[in-house]
Protein backbone atom coordinates (compact mmCIF):
# COMPACT_ATOMS: atom_id res chain seq x y z
CA UNK A 1 0.00 0.00 0.00
CA UNK A 2 1.05 3.25 -0.79
CA UNK A 3 0.22 6.61 1.30
CA UNK A 4 -1.03 9.75 -0.80
CA UNK A 5 -1.66 13.60 0.26
CA UNK A 6 -4.99 14.78 -1.11
CA UNK A 7 -4.54 18.54 -0.30
CA UNK A 8 -7.27 20.69 -1.50
CA UNK A 9 -6.61 24.27 -3.55
CA UNK A 10 -8.48 27.23 -2.57
CA UNK A 11 -8.18 30.93 -3.41
CA UNK A 12 -7.16 33.38 -0.58
CA UNK A 13 -9.34 36.04 -0.10
CA UNK A 14 -12.11 34.54 -1.92
CA UNK A 15 -15.47 35.45 -0.58
CA UNK A 16 -16.50 32.16 1.28
CA UNK A 17 -20.04 30.19 0.03
CA UNK A 18 -22.73 31.37 1.92
CA UNK A 19 -24.03 29.66 5.37
CA UNK A 20 -26.16 26.57 3.80
CA UNK A 21 -23.97 25.55 0.90
CA UNK A 22 -20.87 25.81 3.43
CA UNK A 23 -23.37 23.29 5.72
CA UNK A 24 -23.28 21.01 2.65
CA UNK A 25 -19.96 20.92 1.84
CA UNK A 26 -18.74 19.79 5.43
CA UNK A 27 -21.74 17.57 5.40
CA UNK A 28 -20.43 15.86 2.30
CA UNK A 29 -16.67 15.69 2.94
CA UNK A 30 -17.81 13.47 6.55
CA UNK A 31 -19.57 11.40 4.30
CA UNK A 32 -16.17 10.90 2.15
CA UNK A 33 -14.49 10.48 5.18
CA UNK A 34 -16.87 7.91 6.05
CA UNK A 35 -16.53 6.30 3.10
CA UNK A 36 -12.38 6.54 3.36
CA UNK A 37 -12.47 5.12 7.16
CA UNK A 38 -14.92 1.68 5.75
CA UNK A 39 -12.71 1.38 3.70
CA UNK A 40 -9.90 0.98 5.39
CA UNK A 41 -7.91 4.48 3.59
CA UNK A 42 -8.78 6.78 5.92
CA UNK A 43 -5.23 7.81 7.70
CA UNK A 44 -5.65 11.26 8.44
CA UNK A 45 -7.57 14.64 7.50
CA UNK A 46 -8.38 18.08 8.44
CA UNK A 47 -9.39 21.57 7.36
CA UNK A 48 -7.59 24.24 8.05
CA UNK A 49 -7.88 28.06 9.01
CA UNK A 50 -7.40 31.26 7.19
CA UNK A 51 -3.56 31.28 5.76
CA UNK A 52 -3.29 34.51 7.53
CA UNK A 53 -2.98 32.48 10.65
CA UNK A 54 0.43 31.19 9.57
CA UNK A 55 3.98 31.53 11.08
CA UNK A 56 7.11 30.50 9.21
CA UNK A 57 9.99 29.52 11.53
CA UNK A 58 13.38 29.62 10.05
CA UNK A 59 16.98 28.90 11.15
CA UNK A 60 19.55 31.68 10.35
CA UNK A 61 23.17 30.29 11.92
CA UNK A 62 21.39 28.80 14.71
CA UNK A 63 19.12 31.66 15.41
CA UNK A 64 15.68 30.87 14.94
CA UNK A 65 13.48 33.34 13.55
CA UNK A 66 9.68 33.86 12.84
CA UNK A 67 7.72 35.48 10.26
CA UNK A 68 4.01 36.19 10.27
CA UNK A 69 1.77 35.07 7.93
CA UNK A 70 2.37 31.93 5.08
CA UNK A 71 5.53 31.10 3.94
CA UNK A 72 4.89 32.16 -0.06
CA UNK A 73 2.53 35.08 -0.99
CA UNK A 74 0.24 33.43 -3.35
CA UNK A 75 -3.58 33.51 -4.15
CA UNK A 76 -3.47 30.12 -3.92
CA UNK A 77 -3.43 27.98 -0.71
CA UNK A 78 -4.22 24.88 0.98
CA UNK A 79 -6.88 25.21 2.71
CA UNK A 80 -7.13 21.17 4.12
CA UNK A 81 -6.16 17.70 2.78
CA UNK A 82 -6.56 14.26 3.40
CA UNK A 83 -3.95 11.59 3.94
CA UNK A 84 -5.19 8.34 2.30
CA UNK A 85 -3.38 4.59 2.13
CA UNK A 86 -3.93 3.35 -1.76
CA UNK A 87 -3.18 0.55 -3.94
CA UNK A 88 -2.13 2.39 -6.75
CA UNK A 89 -2.36 5.99 -8.16
CA UNK A 90 -6.13 5.02 -9.67
CA UNK A 91 -7.20 4.27 -6.61
CA UNK A 92 -6.02 7.31 -4.97
CA UNK A 93 -7.55 9.57 -8.41
CA UNK A 94 -10.55 7.47 -7.64
CA UNK A 95 -10.76 9.03 -3.94
CA UNK A 96 -9.50 12.42 -5.12
CA UNK A 97 -12.54 12.55 -7.63
CA UNK A 98 -15.21 12.25 -4.66
CA UNK A 99 -12.80 14.37 -2.35
CA UNK A 100 -13.22 17.10 -5.15
CA UNK A 101 -17.01 16.95 -5.61
CA UNK A 102 -17.61 16.85 -1.84
CA UNK A 103 -15.18 20.14 -1.02
CA UNK A 104 -15.94 22.28 -4.21
CA UNK A 105 -12.41 23.21 -4.95
CA UNK A 106 -9.45 21.49 -7.13
CA UNK A 107 -7.59 18.93 -5.06
CA UNK A 108 -3.97 17.28 -5.68
CA UNK A 109 -2.81 14.23 -5.18
CA UNK A 110 0.80 13.45 -4.25
CA UNK A 111 2.63 10.03 -3.25
CA UNK A 112 4.35 9.92 0.16
CA UNK A 113 8.11 8.36 -0.47
CA UNK A 114 8.19 4.90 0.10
CA UNK A 115 8.76 4.10 3.62
CA UNK A 116 11.76 1.72 4.18
CA UNK A 117 11.47 -1.96 3.51
CA UNK A 118 11.95 -4.11 7.00
CA UNK B 1 21.90 -17.52 -42.22
CA UNK B 2 20.70 -14.85 -40.02
CA UNK B 3 21.75 -11.68 -40.41
CA UNK B 4 21.59 -7.91 -38.70
CA UNK B 5 18.50 -7.43 -41.36
CA UNK B 6 16.49 -10.50 -39.43
CA UNK B 7 17.75 -9.01 -36.09
CA UNK B 8 16.74 -5.52 -36.88
CA UNK B 9 13.33 -7.12 -37.90
CA UNK B 10 12.92 -9.33 -34.78
CA UNK B 11 13.43 -6.12 -32.58
CA UNK B 12 11.14 -3.92 -33.98
CA UNK B 13 8.13 -7.02 -33.50
CA UNK B 14 9.02 -8.33 -30.41
CA UNK B 15 10.88 -5.35 -28.73
CA UNK B 16 7.94 -3.74 -26.61
CA UNK B 17 6.08 -7.27 -26.31
CA UNK B 18 8.83 -8.58 -24.12
CA UNK B 19 9.73 -5.45 -22.23
CA UNK B 20 5.68 -5.36 -21.37
CA UNK B 21 6.01 -9.36 -20.30
CA UNK B 22 9.67 -8.37 -18.47
CA UNK B 23 8.08 -5.11 -16.70
CA UNK B 24 4.80 -7.24 -15.02
CA UNK B 25 7.79 -9.89 -14.09
CA UNK B 26 10.21 -7.52 -12.52
CA UNK B 27 8.03 -4.80 -11.85
CA UNK B 28 10.43 -1.82 -13.01
CA UNK B 29 10.71 -0.46 -16.37
CA UNK B 30 14.14 0.47 -15.75
CA UNK B 31 14.76 -3.12 -14.94
CA UNK B 32 13.00 -4.43 -18.18
CA UNK B 33 14.22 -2.34 -20.23
CA UNK B 34 17.73 -3.09 -19.38
CA UNK B 35 17.56 -6.95 -19.49
CA UNK B 36 15.62 -6.93 -22.95
CA UNK B 37 18.56 -4.67 -24.46
CA UNK B 38 20.95 -7.10 -23.28
CA UNK B 39 19.11 -9.90 -24.36
CA UNK B 40 18.97 -8.58 -27.88
CA UNK B 41 23.01 -7.89 -27.54
CA UNK B 42 23.29 -11.19 -27.05
CA UNK B 43 21.00 -12.28 -29.93
CA UNK B 44 23.15 -10.46 -32.06
CA UNK B 45 26.17 -12.74 -31.59
CA UNK B 46 24.42 -16.02 -30.95
CA UNK B 47 21.99 -16.33 -33.64
CA UNK B 48 24.13 -15.76 -36.54
CA UNK B 49 25.63 -19.21 -35.76
CA UNK B 50 22.89 -21.04 -34.58
CA UNK B 51 20.18 -19.95 -36.86
CA UNK B 52 16.49 -17.72 -35.96
CA UNK B 53 14.84 -19.81 -32.41
CA UNK B 54 11.66 -20.89 -33.41
CA UNK B 55 10.13 -19.01 -31.19
CA UNK B 56 12.22 -15.44 -31.13
CA UNK B 57 10.12 -13.76 -28.77
CA UNK B 58 10.24 -16.25 -26.10
CA UNK B 59 14.28 -16.41 -26.55
CA UNK B 60 14.68 -13.24 -25.67
CA UNK B 61 11.73 -13.06 -22.68
CA UNK B 62 13.92 -16.33 -21.77
CA UNK B 63 16.96 -14.40 -21.97
CA UNK B 64 16.33 -11.24 -20.34
CA UNK B 65 14.67 -12.74 -17.49
CA UNK B 66 17.56 -14.94 -16.78
CA UNK B 67 20.03 -12.12 -17.28
CA UNK B 68 17.53 -9.94 -14.77
CA UNK B 69 17.82 -12.71 -12.50
CA UNK B 70 21.56 -13.00 -12.40
CA UNK B 71 21.56 -9.62 -12.07
CA UNK B 72 19.63 -9.32 -8.71
CA UNK B 73 21.85 -12.22 -7.46
CA UNK B 74 24.97 -10.18 -8.22
CA UNK B 75 23.17 -7.56 -6.40
CA UNK B 76 21.66 -9.20 -3.48
CA UNK B 77 25.27 -10.95 -2.88
CA UNK B 78 26.30 -7.26 -2.43
CA UNK B 79 23.72 -6.48 0.22
CA UNK B 80 21.33 -4.62 -1.61
CA UNK B 81 17.63 -4.85 0.23
CA UNK B 82 15.76 -3.96 -3.16
CA UNK B 83 17.45 -7.05 -5.02
CA UNK B 84 16.78 -9.15 -1.95
CA UNK B 85 13.24 -8.16 -2.40
CA UNK B 86 13.05 -8.58 -5.94
CA UNK B 87 14.44 -11.94 -5.59
CA UNK B 88 11.80 -12.90 -3.62
CA UNK B 89 8.95 -12.86 -6.15
CA UNK B 90 11.16 -15.26 -8.20
CA UNK B 91 10.95 -19.13 -8.25
CA UNK B 92 13.92 -20.79 -8.08
CA UNK B 93 14.25 -22.41 -11.28
CA UNK B 94 13.62 -20.06 -14.69
CA UNK B 95 11.38 -21.98 -16.84
CA UNK B 96 10.41 -20.88 -20.57
CA UNK B 97 8.81 -17.87 -20.71
CA UNK B 98 6.87 -15.80 -23.99
CA UNK B 99 5.76 -12.78 -24.14
CA UNK B 100 2.42 -12.86 -22.72
CA UNK B 101 0.00 -10.61 -25.17
CA UNK B 102 -1.96 -8.87 -22.26
CA UNK B 103 1.15 -7.54 -20.74
CA UNK B 104 1.12 -5.40 -24.02
CA UNK B 105 -2.10 -3.90 -23.42
CA UNK B 106 -1.31 -3.49 -19.66
CA UNK B 107 1.64 -1.29 -20.75
CA UNK B 108 0.45 0.83 -23.33
CA UNK B 109 -2.25 2.03 -20.68
CA UNK B 110 0.32 2.53 -18.00
CA UNK B 111 1.80 4.96 -20.89
CA UNK B 112 -1.54 6.38 -22.04
CA UNK B 113 -2.38 7.09 -18.15
CA UNK B 114 -4.55 10.33 -18.03
CA UNK B 115 -2.01 11.48 -15.35
CA UNK B 116 0.86 11.85 -17.54
CA UNK B 117 1.31 14.51 -20.34
CA UNK B 118 0.52 13.80 -23.74
CA UNK B 119 3.68 14.60 -25.32
CA UNK B 120 4.87 12.11 -22.41
CA UNK B 121 2.18 9.38 -23.03
CA UNK B 122 3.74 9.61 -26.59
CA UNK B 123 7.91 9.59 -25.62
CA UNK B 124 6.83 6.64 -24.04
CA UNK B 125 4.64 4.75 -26.21
CA UNK B 126 7.60 4.93 -28.84
CA UNK B 127 10.25 4.55 -26.01
CA UNK B 128 8.74 1.35 -24.32
CA UNK B 129 6.53 -0.06 -27.02
CA UNK B 130 7.98 0.93 -30.41
CA UNK B 131 11.50 0.37 -29.28
CA UNK B 132 12.64 4.03 -31.04
CA UNK B 133 16.03 5.21 -29.16
CA UNK B 134 15.72 8.75 -27.15
CA UNK B 135 17.58 10.34 -30.35
CA UNK B 136 14.99 8.68 -33.27
CA UNK B 137 12.17 10.22 -30.43
CA UNK B 138 13.40 13.96 -30.58
CA UNK B 139 14.51 14.20 -33.85
CA UNK B 140 10.95 12.89 -34.93
CA UNK B 141 9.55 15.86 -32.42
CA UNK B 142 11.92 18.42 -32.84
CA UNK B 143 12.90 18.57 -29.42
CA UNK B 144 16.45 18.40 -28.25
CA UNK B 145 17.78 15.04 -27.06
CA UNK B 146 18.45 16.18 -23.63
CA UNK B 147 14.77 17.47 -23.39
CA UNK B 148 13.26 14.20 -24.77
CA UNK B 149 15.31 12.25 -22.76
CA UNK B 150 14.13 14.31 -19.21
CA UNK B 151 10.72 13.62 -20.55
CA UNK B 152 10.87 10.02 -20.50
CA UNK B 153 12.67 10.15 -17.42
CA UNK B 154 10.38 11.89 -15.48
CA UNK B 155 7.39 9.97 -16.41
CA UNK B 156 9.04 6.84 -15.88
CA UNK B 157 10.11 8.37 -12.23
CA UNK B 158 6.67 9.25 -12.25
CA UNK B 159 5.19 5.52 -13.60
CA UNK B 160 6.76 4.40 -10.22
CA UNK B 161 6.72 6.93 -7.57
CA UNK B 162 3.15 7.28 -7.98
CA UNK B 163 2.18 4.36 -8.29
CA UNK B 164 0.39 4.61 -11.74
CA UNK B 165 -1.02 0.85 -11.80
CA UNK B 166 0.36 -1.79 -14.37
CA UNK B 167 -3.11 -2.91 -15.22
CA UNK B 168 -5.73 -3.55 -17.99
CA UNK B 169 -8.58 -0.44 -16.87
CA UNK B 170 -11.86 -2.63 -15.65
CA UNK B 171 -14.48 -1.84 -19.00
CA UNK B 172 -16.58 0.83 -16.69
CA UNK B 173 -13.10 2.28 -16.65
CA UNK B 174 -12.57 2.40 -20.26
CA UNK B 175 -14.84 4.96 -21.59
CA UNK B 176 -12.51 7.33 -19.85
CA UNK B 177 -8.80 5.66 -20.62
CA UNK B 178 -9.46 4.27 -23.97
CA UNK B 179 -9.27 8.00 -25.93
CA UNK B 180 -6.08 8.85 -24.63
CA UNK B 181 -4.36 5.74 -26.03
CA UNK B 182 -6.43 6.01 -29.28
CA UNK B 183 -5.34 9.65 -29.15
CA UNK B 184 -1.49 9.28 -28.42
CA UNK B 185 -1.55 6.92 -31.56
CA UNK B 186 -3.03 9.24 -33.60
CA UNK B 187 -0.46 11.86 -33.10
CA UNK B 188 2.57 9.49 -33.25
CA UNK B 189 0.96 8.96 -36.78
CA UNK B 190 -0.25 12.21 -37.88
CA UNK B 191 3.22 13.73 -36.25
CA UNK B 192 4.32 11.10 -39.04
CA UNK B 193 2.00 12.11 -42.02
CA UNK B 194 2.35 16.03 -41.61
CA UNK B 195 5.35 16.05 -39.70
CA UNK B 196 6.23 19.71 -38.92
CA UNK B 197 9.30 19.47 -40.42
CA UNK B 198 12.37 16.70 -40.77
CA UNK B 199 13.63 14.07 -42.89
CA UNK B 200 10.94 11.84 -45.17
CA UNK B 201 12.65 8.43 -43.62
CA UNK B 202 12.07 9.37 -39.70
CA UNK B 203 8.50 10.57 -40.91
CA UNK B 204 7.35 7.08 -42.47
CA UNK B 205 8.81 5.33 -39.70
CA UNK B 206 6.51 7.08 -37.12
CA UNK B 207 3.60 6.31 -39.69
CA UNK B 208 4.78 2.72 -40.02
CA UNK B 209 4.84 2.23 -36.06
CA UNK B 210 1.22 4.05 -35.45
CA UNK B 211 -0.33 1.38 -37.70
CA UNK B 212 1.82 -1.65 -36.40
CA UNK B 213 0.74 -0.30 -32.62
CA UNK B 214 -2.89 0.11 -33.61
CA UNK B 215 -2.95 -3.30 -35.52
CA UNK B 216 -1.16 -4.88 -32.51
CA UNK B 217 -4.27 -2.98 -30.32
CA UNK B 218 -6.95 -3.80 -32.53
CA UNK B 219 -5.96 -7.38 -32.20
CA UNK B 220 -5.97 -7.13 -28.65
CA UNK B 221 -9.36 -5.35 -28.06
CA UNK B 222 -11.51 -6.79 -30.53
CA UNK B 223 -14.59 -6.15 -29.13
CA UNK B 224 -13.71 -2.09 -29.21
CA UNK B 225 -15.02 -0.52 -32.15
CA UNK B 226 -13.14 2.80 -31.84
CA UNK B 227 -9.89 0.88 -32.01
CA UNK B 228 -10.94 -0.89 -35.37
CA UNK B 229 -12.18 2.43 -36.55
CA UNK B 230 -8.86 4.56 -35.49
CA UNK B 231 -7.05 1.47 -37.70
CA UNK B 232 -9.04 1.78 -40.85
CA UNK B 233 -8.66 5.17 -40.33
CA UNK B 234 -4.88 4.97 -40.48
CA UNK B 235 -4.67 2.56 -43.05
CA UNK B 236 -6.64 4.92 -45.96
CA UNK B 237 -4.59 7.88 -44.86
CA UNK B 238 -1.65 5.83 -45.53
CA UNK B 239 -3.02 4.20 -48.84
CA UNK B 240 -2.58 7.62 -50.06
CA UNK B 241 0.82 8.02 -49.47
CA UNK B 242 1.96 7.47 -52.67
CA UNK B 243 0.22 10.39 -54.40
CA UNK B 244 0.75 13.18 -51.92
CA UNK B 245 3.78 14.31 -53.44
CA UNK B 246 5.07 15.31 -56.74
CA UNK B 247 7.99 13.48 -58.49
CA UNK B 248 9.87 16.62 -57.35
CA UNK B 249 8.89 16.64 -53.74
CA UNK B 250 6.03 19.62 -53.62
CA UNK B 251 2.60 18.70 -52.06
CA UNK B 252 -0.55 17.49 -54.25
CA UNK B 253 -3.93 18.01 -52.76
CA UNK B 254 -6.60 15.79 -52.62
CA UNK B 255 -8.43 16.62 -55.61
CA UNK B 256 -5.53 16.74 -57.72
CA UNK B 257 -3.66 13.66 -56.89
CA UNK B 258 -3.04 10.77 -59.29
CA UNK B 259 -5.13 7.97 -57.78
CA UNK B 260 -3.58 5.76 -59.65
CA UNK B 261 -0.66 5.71 -57.39
CA UNK B 262 -2.93 5.17 -54.09
CA UNK B 263 -2.42 1.57 -52.58
CA UNK B 264 -5.02 -0.40 -52.94
CA UNK B 265 -3.99 -3.41 -50.67
CA UNK B 266 -4.31 -0.68 -47.94
CA UNK B 267 -7.57 0.52 -49.54
CA UNK B 268 -9.29 -3.05 -49.20
CA UNK B 269 -8.18 -3.43 -46.10
CA UNK B 270 -9.21 -0.03 -44.56
CA UNK B 271 -13.03 -0.63 -46.37
CA UNK B 272 -13.22 -4.07 -45.20
CA UNK B 273 -12.84 -2.60 -41.44
CA UNK B 274 -15.27 0.34 -42.31
CA UNK B 275 -17.91 -2.25 -43.25
CA UNK B 276 -17.17 -4.14 -40.16
CA UNK B 277 -17.42 -1.33 -37.85
CA UNK B 278 -20.98 0.24 -39.60
CA UNK B 279 -22.33 -3.60 -39.32
CA UNK B 280 -21.63 -3.21 -35.10
CA UNK B 281 -23.43 0.03 -35.32
CA UNK B 282 -21.25 1.66 -32.56
CA UNK B 283 -20.28 5.03 -34.20
CA UNK B 284 -17.54 7.28 -32.62
CA UNK B 285 -15.07 10.08 -33.91
CA UNK B 286 -12.55 7.47 -35.37
CA UNK B 287 -15.19 5.59 -37.27
CA UNK B 288 -16.86 8.23 -38.98
CA UNK B 289 -13.43 9.70 -40.13
CA UNK B 290 -12.70 6.56 -41.33
CA UNK B 291 -15.50 6.02 -43.23
CA UNK B 292 -15.21 9.99 -44.57
CA UNK B 293 -11.57 8.32 -45.77
CA UNK B 294 -13.63 5.27 -47.24
CA UNK B 295 -15.58 7.49 -49.61
CA UNK B 296 -13.09 9.41 -50.82
CA UNK B 297 -11.14 6.29 -51.76
CA UNK B 298 -14.00 4.96 -53.67
CA UNK B 299 -13.96 7.94 -56.39
CA UNK B 300 -12.30 6.62 -59.30
CA UNK B 301 -11.42 10.83 -59.92
CA UNK B 302 -11.62 13.64 -57.70
CA UNK B 303 -15.15 15.04 -59.56
CA UNK B 304 -16.74 11.97 -58.80
CA UNK B 305 -16.32 12.32 -55.28
CA UNK B 306 -20.10 11.86 -53.41
CA UNK B 307 -20.27 15.03 -51.26
CA UNK B 308 -23.53 14.85 -50.17
CA UNK B 309 -22.27 11.55 -48.43
CA UNK B 310 -18.81 13.06 -47.19
CA UNK B 311 -21.09 16.20 -45.54
CA UNK B 312 -23.75 14.03 -44.09
CA UNK B 313 -21.17 12.19 -42.27
CA UNK B 314 -19.58 15.42 -41.17
CA UNK B 315 -23.14 16.36 -39.53
CA UNK B 316 -22.73 13.30 -37.49
CA UNK B 317 -18.53 13.92 -37.04
CA UNK B 318 -19.27 17.44 -35.37
CA UNK B 319 -21.99 15.97 -33.26
CA UNK B 320 -19.44 13.66 -31.29
CA UNK B 321 -15.85 15.80 -31.88
CA UNK B 322 -17.35 19.43 -31.95
CA UNK B 323 -13.89 20.41 -32.87
CA UNK B 324 -12.99 23.76 -34.63
CA UNK B 325 -10.53 21.95 -36.51
CA UNK B 326 -13.63 19.42 -37.80
CA UNK B 327 -16.13 22.01 -38.26
CA UNK B 328 -13.44 23.28 -40.71
CA UNK B 329 -13.17 20.32 -42.99
CA UNK B 330 -17.08 20.23 -42.78
CA UNK B 331 -17.25 23.76 -44.34
CA UNK B 332 -14.72 22.69 -47.33
CA UNK B 333 -17.27 19.58 -47.74
CA UNK B 334 -19.83 22.32 -47.88
CA UNK B 335 -18.21 24.31 -50.06
CA UNK B 336 -18.28 21.01 -52.46
CA UNK B 337 -21.71 20.09 -52.26
CA UNK B 338 -23.08 23.80 -52.31
CA UNK B 339 -20.53 26.10 -54.05
CA UNK B 340 -17.22 28.14 -52.38
CA UNK B 341 -19.67 30.97 -51.02
CA UNK B 342 -21.53 28.60 -48.75
CA UNK B 343 -18.61 27.13 -47.64
CA UNK B 344 -16.89 30.46 -47.27
CA UNK B 345 -20.25 31.50 -44.78
CA UNK B 346 -18.92 28.44 -42.69
CA UNK B 347 -15.74 29.20 -42.41
CA UNK B 348 -15.99 33.13 -41.25
CA UNK B 349 -18.55 31.72 -38.35
CA UNK B 350 -14.66 29.74 -37.13
CA UNK B 351 -12.58 30.99 -34.53
CA UNK B 352 -9.14 29.75 -35.69
CA UNK B 353 -6.48 32.71 -36.03
CA UNK B 354 -3.40 31.03 -35.59
CA UNK B 355 -4.23 27.69 -37.69
CA UNK B 356 -2.65 28.09 -40.84
CA UNK B 357 -4.94 25.39 -43.18
CA UNK B 358 -8.20 27.77 -41.65
CA UNK B 359 -6.30 30.21 -43.67
CA UNK B 360 -5.20 28.22 -46.68
CA UNK B 361 -8.91 27.09 -47.31
CA UNK B 362 -10.36 30.39 -46.89
CA UNK B 363 -7.77 31.27 -49.29
CA UNK B 364 -8.87 28.47 -51.74
CA UNK B 365 -12.37 29.72 -51.10
CA UNK B 366 -11.81 33.45 -52.33
CA UNK B 367 -9.63 32.55 -55.07
CA UNK B 368 -12.29 30.55 -56.57
CA UNK B 369 -15.38 33.34 -56.16
CA UNK B 370 -12.37 35.62 -57.84
CA UNK B 371 -11.51 37.55 -55.10
CA UNK B 372 -7.95 37.34 -55.95
CA UNK B 373 -7.11 40.48 -53.49
CA UNK B 374 -8.64 38.66 -50.32
CA UNK B 375 -7.51 35.47 -51.15
CA UNK B 376 -3.70 36.46 -51.87
CA UNK B 377 -3.98 38.42 -47.92
CA UNK B 378 -5.10 34.79 -46.58
CA UNK B 379 -2.36 32.82 -48.74
CA UNK B 380 0.28 35.52 -47.07
CA UNK B 381 -1.23 34.71 -43.20
CA UNK B 382 -1.04 30.66 -44.20
CA UNK B 383 2.33 31.38 -45.29
CA UNK B 384 3.24 32.75 -42.02
CA UNK B 385 1.57 30.33 -39.46
CA UNK B 386 2.93 27.38 -41.60
CA UNK B 387 6.13 25.63 -40.66
CA UNK B 388 6.35 22.53 -42.90
CA UNK B 389 8.36 23.15 -45.81
CA UNK B 390 6.61 21.34 -48.15
CA UNK B 391 3.40 22.95 -46.75
CA UNK B 392 5.20 26.05 -47.17
CA UNK B 393 6.25 25.42 -50.89
CA UNK B 394 2.64 24.90 -51.64
CA UNK B 395 1.20 28.00 -50.12
CA UNK B 396 3.54 30.16 -51.75
CA UNK B 397 2.85 28.48 -55.41
CA UNK B 398 -0.69 29.21 -54.44
CA UNK B 399 0.44 33.10 -53.62
CA UNK B 400 1.80 33.50 -56.55
CA UNK B 401 -1.02 32.83 -58.54
CA UNK B 402 -3.44 34.59 -56.75
CA UNK B 403 -1.15 37.62 -56.75
CA UNK B 404 -1.19 37.36 -61.11
CA UNK B 405 -4.98 37.11 -61.12
CA UNK B 406 -4.91 40.10 -58.96
CA UNK B 407 -2.75 42.00 -61.51
CA UNK B 408 -4.85 40.70 -64.74
CA UNK B 409 -7.42 42.86 -65.08
CA UNK B 410 -11.27 41.35 -64.33
CA UNK B 411 -12.88 40.01 -66.88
Amino acid sequence: MKQYLLSVHGTHGAPLPPQDVMQQVFADVEKVNQEMREQGSWVFAGGLTDPGDATVVRADRGEILLTDGPYVETKEQIGGFWIIRARDLDEALAWAGKATLACRAPVEVRPFQDEAED
Amino acid sequence: MTGPDEVARVYRQEYGRCVATLVRVLGDIDLAEEAVQEAFATAVEKWPGTGLPPNPGAWIVTTARNKAIDRLRREAARDDKHAQAALLHQPAEPKEVGPVRDDQLRLIFTCCHPSLAPAAQVALTLRLLGGLETPEIARAFLVPEATMAQRIVRAKRKIKDAGIPYRIPAEAELPRRLPPVLAVLYLIFNEGYAASSGDDLVRADLCAEAIRLTRELAGLMPDEAEVAGLLALLLLTESRRPARTGPDGALVLLPDQDRSRWDQALIADGQALVRACLRRNQPGPYQIQAAIAAVHSDAPTGADTDWSQILALYDQLIVVAPTPVVALNRAVAVAERHGPAAGLAELDRLDLPGYHLFHATRADLLSRLGRSAEAARAYERALELATNATERAFLAGRLAGATRRQAEPEE
